[in-house]
Order: structure tokens, then C-alpha cells, then sequence
């Protein structure tokens, strides 16, 4: 068994002749809980489709309990893929099933368990993020932050190695904020599981994370325990960490000269 | 200059010809590498029947309404039709005969085509773009399953199916409009009606061709509807233009297919 359920080695990749990420290296040792941050369109949320093998890396490789993800076949894949879970930005709950259905999904599709146990196991987990009492709601009923749990309780519905969160705190209320980090840390400590998380929320983050990657222009740009992190003079981090609007991450998009535009 | 100005018009316009055919043939490709995904994948979804049990209630059932509601009025109209033209030359009676067979082997298997690209086929066209735009297409991936398994091969067998009984159903409730309107209303003989009827609907020549027919519409809608969901952009504006593609094309493909199946079907 690798100390390192995910090792992300030389990776690059990019699209349409643009590169987004060069040369990055990361690891992600068991029982963890890492993230990865970043300004937005920095292509962190790509960093985990690479993982769950969604898409190929144009150089190097992702290993995933030490098997290079993009040389897997499509059964090696889905095997590979059994070992996670991954919490969608806005939940991505199936529309058309019940909350109960939706975390009985992955159960009912990978086990032949029958239907009283399903039941106990859809319940455990909705319980441990607080919903057991809204199973039998629709997926459009519930609030963001409902959805997001719900989404969560699915994506470890068969207790995987490796829970991927995007965006969890996107578009949040600071009550649900909280709650959604409490039960990254408390799930990732009862399920011994590993957590990768990709967020640009400074503040939550921090409060909870082992170790904290950053990437800026394709490039892991710091990397270190938040406490490190919270004293870098890297200009980068010290923007990102204090929330300033200018620094070496402009303000402004790449443009013309104002003046002759504005034909001054 | 001014030819060196038309010169680059023309490059640009072949350039942009070139262009859209490519984009045409490299979507043809990519519709036919679904079409052959779900074939594969059937397996999966007809060891859980209730998937496609499912979908069929959503296309077929749901459809019943506007095929029966068209098919009545279809058969009303052709007996009106049929009788102001049968009347000139004293054959009226032939009637039973053209509504039946106008029916069974055009009307009934095309305009269910039609009423289905614009019911169901949008339908799942919509369905299917708003899950890959709200991921949840993303996240079965994610989750080790396959949404060509579990979404796609139960819509399209659900297509399948739905469509020749669909079609069965406008030609026979269609036969009880023209009925209604050519023996009681207009005062045609009942039983001349019914007689000729059965006198000259061969059931492999009619029936069955129009079952084929229907059938391969359904393949050819569902699938239609299917890739265009598939391959939407994941934008509302995305979404929205695939669901007017998936009318236009399906409507296209039936009406064309159907010319080459006819063709086939005299020629044998």
C-alpha cells in the first residue's frame, strides 16, 4: 500500500493550444484532508477530472493507489472510480429520484444488497449529514446547502478512499458553510478516508485543512500547512491569503493600451 | 484590388463550406458512435427492464394523447377528402379502403413520427442537455456508472418500442374517424365499407410495412433526440438550440427515410 492514495507527477495539460497546467506535482498522502486553491479559471476543478480520469493528461501522469489513471481502460477506470467519491459544485443530484434514491443510486448500481439493508445504509448516511428526516423530499425542494449535503451523504455512500470536493462552499449561507466543514473533517476522520478538496474560500479552509496546495498560471505557486501558508511572503499567497485586489494576479484582464482604445 | 477583394471572399466562403462539412460529418460520426455504444449497452438496461419501463410511460404513454387527438381528426379528413373525390366517379364505397389504406401505410407510421420528435423527442432532448449541464451526467460517470447504460439505451428502447404501437394506435383510431364521418355523417354504406376494407388491406403488404417503417422512424427519432441532447453545449442557449434541432432533423429523417423505404417496399 503507497503512502500516497493520489500522486499527481510532471502534469500537464491543456486544451485548444492553450496550456493550463504545466509541470504540476502534488501528493496526497492517506488520511488527509488537502486542498487546493486557486484564483478561479486556474483549472483546479480540472485537476480532479484528471484524477477521476475524465479526461487525459497531455504529459506526465496521475497514479491513484499507485495505477497511472490515463492507462486504464474504460473497466479499470470504473474500478479505480468505485475508490471515490466526488461532491459536485452544485450538488449535481439526479432531478428526477428522491433524496432517499439519490444516495441509494450508487448503492443499488454497485452492490446486490437487499432492499431493508439499502434502507439502514441510505439512512446512516443521510443522518450523518443531518437529513435523515428529509429523504423522501425531491431534490428541488431543498435549499443549496441542503442539496450540497445530500450530494455529499451520496458521494460517500460506499465509504470510498478518496472524497473530491469542488467548490464546496460556493454560494453558501455561513451557517451552512460551517456545517459543510465540520462534516469534511468529521467524514473524511470516520470514513479514514482521504479528502482533495478545490475551493478559493481562504478563511474555511484554512480552519480545517492538513495541507494546502496553490496554483497560479498553471503552476503549483506554494504549497505548505495553512500556518506556513498564513505567513509566506510570496507576494501571490499574501494576496490570495489577505484578499487584496491587486497584485502579481491582476486586476485587469489582459487588454489593448485604454488610451488609444478609447482613441484618446 | 478589387479582384484580389474577391478572391479572398471566395477562399473565405469555401473555407467556411469546408468548414460546416466537416462539422456535419465529424457529428454524423459521433451520432453513429452512440448509436453503436447503446447497441452495446442494451444488455445492461434490458437486465433492468424497469428503466425502460419507465421511459416508456414518459414517451409512449404520454404521447397518447396528442396521437389519438391528431388520428381523429387525420381519419375525419381523409374521409371528407376521399368522399368528395370517390363520389365523381360512383365509387364511394371505396372509402373504407382509402382512409384505411392511406393510413396503415403513410399517415400512420409519418405523422406519429412527426408528433413524436416534437412530444417526446424534445422531451428527452431537454432532459438529457440540462443533466449534462447540471452534471449529473458528470456525476454517474464519477460514480463507476455509464449514463449511455443508464440513461441512454432505456430512452432509446423505450423510442422503440413506443413508436410502432403509437403508430398502430393513430391508424386504427384514425379508421374510427374516417368511419364516423363516412357512414353515419355522409350516409356510406356500412357495409360496403367494411368489406372492402378487408377485401383489399393485405396484412404483410400494409400492415406490416407500416410497422418497419414506424419502427425504423423510432430507431431514427430517438436516436436523433438522444445525440442532440448528448451533445449539447451545457448553456440554456445550448440546450434550447438542440431541442429545435432535434424537431428539424427528426422531421427531415422521417420524411426522407421514408421516401427510401417506400420505394423499397413497391420495388419488392
Amino acid at each position: 500500500m503507497t503512502t500516497n492514495i493520489v500522486e499527481i507527477d510532471n502534469l500537464s495539460f491543456g486544451y485548444k493550444g492553450k496550456l493550463l497546467h504545466k509541470g504540476i506535482n502534488m501528493v496526497f498522502p492517506r488520511g488527509k484532508v488537502v486542498a487546493i486553491m486557486g484564483g478561479s479559471g486556474s483549472g483546479k476543478t480540472t485537476l480532479l477530472r484528471l484524477i477521476g480520469g475524465q479526461i487525459k493528461p497531455s504529459e506526465g501522469e496521475v497514479r491513484v493507489d499507485g495505477k497511472v489513471v490515463h492507462e486504464q481502460d474504460r473497466h479499470g477506470i470504473y474500478k479505480l472510480r468505485r475508490k471515490m467519491g466526488m461532491l459536485f459544485q452544485h450538488g449535481a443530484l439526479f432531478t428526477d429520484l428522491s433524496v432517499f434514491e439519490n444516495v441509494a443510486f450508487p448503492i443499488r448500481e454497485h452492490t446486490d444488497l437487499p432492499e431493508s439493508m439499502i434502507k439502514d445504509l441510505v439512512l446512516m448516511k443521510l443522518n450523518a449529514v443531518g437529513l435523515r428526516g428529509a429523504h423522501a423530499l425531491m431534490p428541488a425542494e431543498l435549499s443549496g446547502g441542503m442539496a450540497r449535503r445530500v450530494a455529499l451523504a451520496r458521494a460517500v455512500a460506499l465509504d470510498p478512499d478518496i472524497i473530491m470536493y469542488d467548490e464546496p462552499f460556493a454560494g453558501l449561507d455561513p451557517i451552512s458553510m460551517g456545517v459543510i466543514c465540520d462534516l469534511i473533517r468529521s467524514l473524511n476522520d470516520a470514513l479514514g478516508a482521504t479528502s482533495i478538496i478545490v475551493t478559493h474560500d481562504v478563511e474555511e479552509t484554512f480552519s480545517f485543512a492538513d495541507y494546502v496546495y496553490f496554483v497560479a498560471n498553471g503552476e503549483v505557486a506554494a504549497e505548505g500547512t495553512p500556518q506556513d501558508l498564513l505567513q509566506s511572503e510570496l507576494p501571490f499567497v499574501h494576496q490570495f491569503v489577505h484578499a487584496e485586489k491587486d497584485g502579481p494576479v491582476p486586476f485587469h484582464y489582459a487588454a489593448a493600451d485604454y488610451r488609444s482604445e478609447l482613441s484618446l | 484590388m478589387i479582384k484580389s477583394n474577391l478572391l479572398i471572399c471566395l477562399i473565405r466562403t469555401l473555407q467556411s463550406i469546408g468548414r460546416r462539412t466537416i462539422d456535419r460529418l465529424w457529428r454524423l460520426g459521433a451520432g453513429a458512435r452512440l448509436f453503436l455504444l447503446t447497441i452495446i449497452y442494451s444488455g445492461e438496461s434490458f437486465r433492468r427492464f424497469h428503466l425502460t419501463i419507465r421511459e416508456i410511460y414518459s414517451t409512449g404513454v404520454m404521447s397518447l394523447l396528442i396521437v389519438v387527438v391528431s388520428a381523429f381528426f387525420v381519419g375525419m379528413v381523409l374521409a371528407l377528402q376521399g368522399y368528395y373525390t370517390l363520389q365523381k366517379y360512383g365509387s364511394s364505397e371505396a372509402i373504407g379502403v382509402l382512409v384505411a389504406l392511406s393510413l396503415l401505410r403513410e399517415l400512420g407510421p409519418v405523422v406519429t413520427a412527426l408528433l413524436f420528435a416534437g412530444r417526446a423527442g424534445t422531451a428527452i432532448t431537454a432532459e438529457i442537455g440540462l443533466m449534462k449541464a447540471t452534471e449529473q451526467l458528470s456525476a454517474m460517470e464519477m460514480m463507476a456508472v455509464s449514463p449511455i447504460a443508464r440513461v441512454v439505451a432505456p430512452r432509446f428502447w423505450a423510442g422503440v418500442i413506443s413508436m410502432p404501437l403509437l403508430a398502430l394506435l393513430f391508424s386504427m383510431v384514425g379508421i374510427l374517424g374516417g368511419y364516423i364521418v363516412a357512414v353515419p355523417l355522409i350516409g356510406v354504406d356500412e357495409g360496403a365499407f367494411w368489406s372492402q376494407m378487408q377485401a383489399n388491406v393485405d396484412i404483410r403488404e400494409d400492415i406490416i410495412n407500416g410497422v418497419i417503417k414506424s419502427i425504423v422512424f423510432g430507431v431514427a427519432c430517438t436516436m436523433i433526440a438522444l445525440f442532440e441532447g448528448f451533445d449539447a453545449p451545457p448553456t440554456a442557449e445550448g440546450v434550447s438550440r438542440a431541442t429545435t434541432r432535434t424537431v428539424v432533423t427528426s422531421s427531415l429523417a422521417v420524411l426522407g427515410l421514408d421516401f427510401v423505404l417506400t420505394s423499397f417496399m413497391l420495388a419488392v
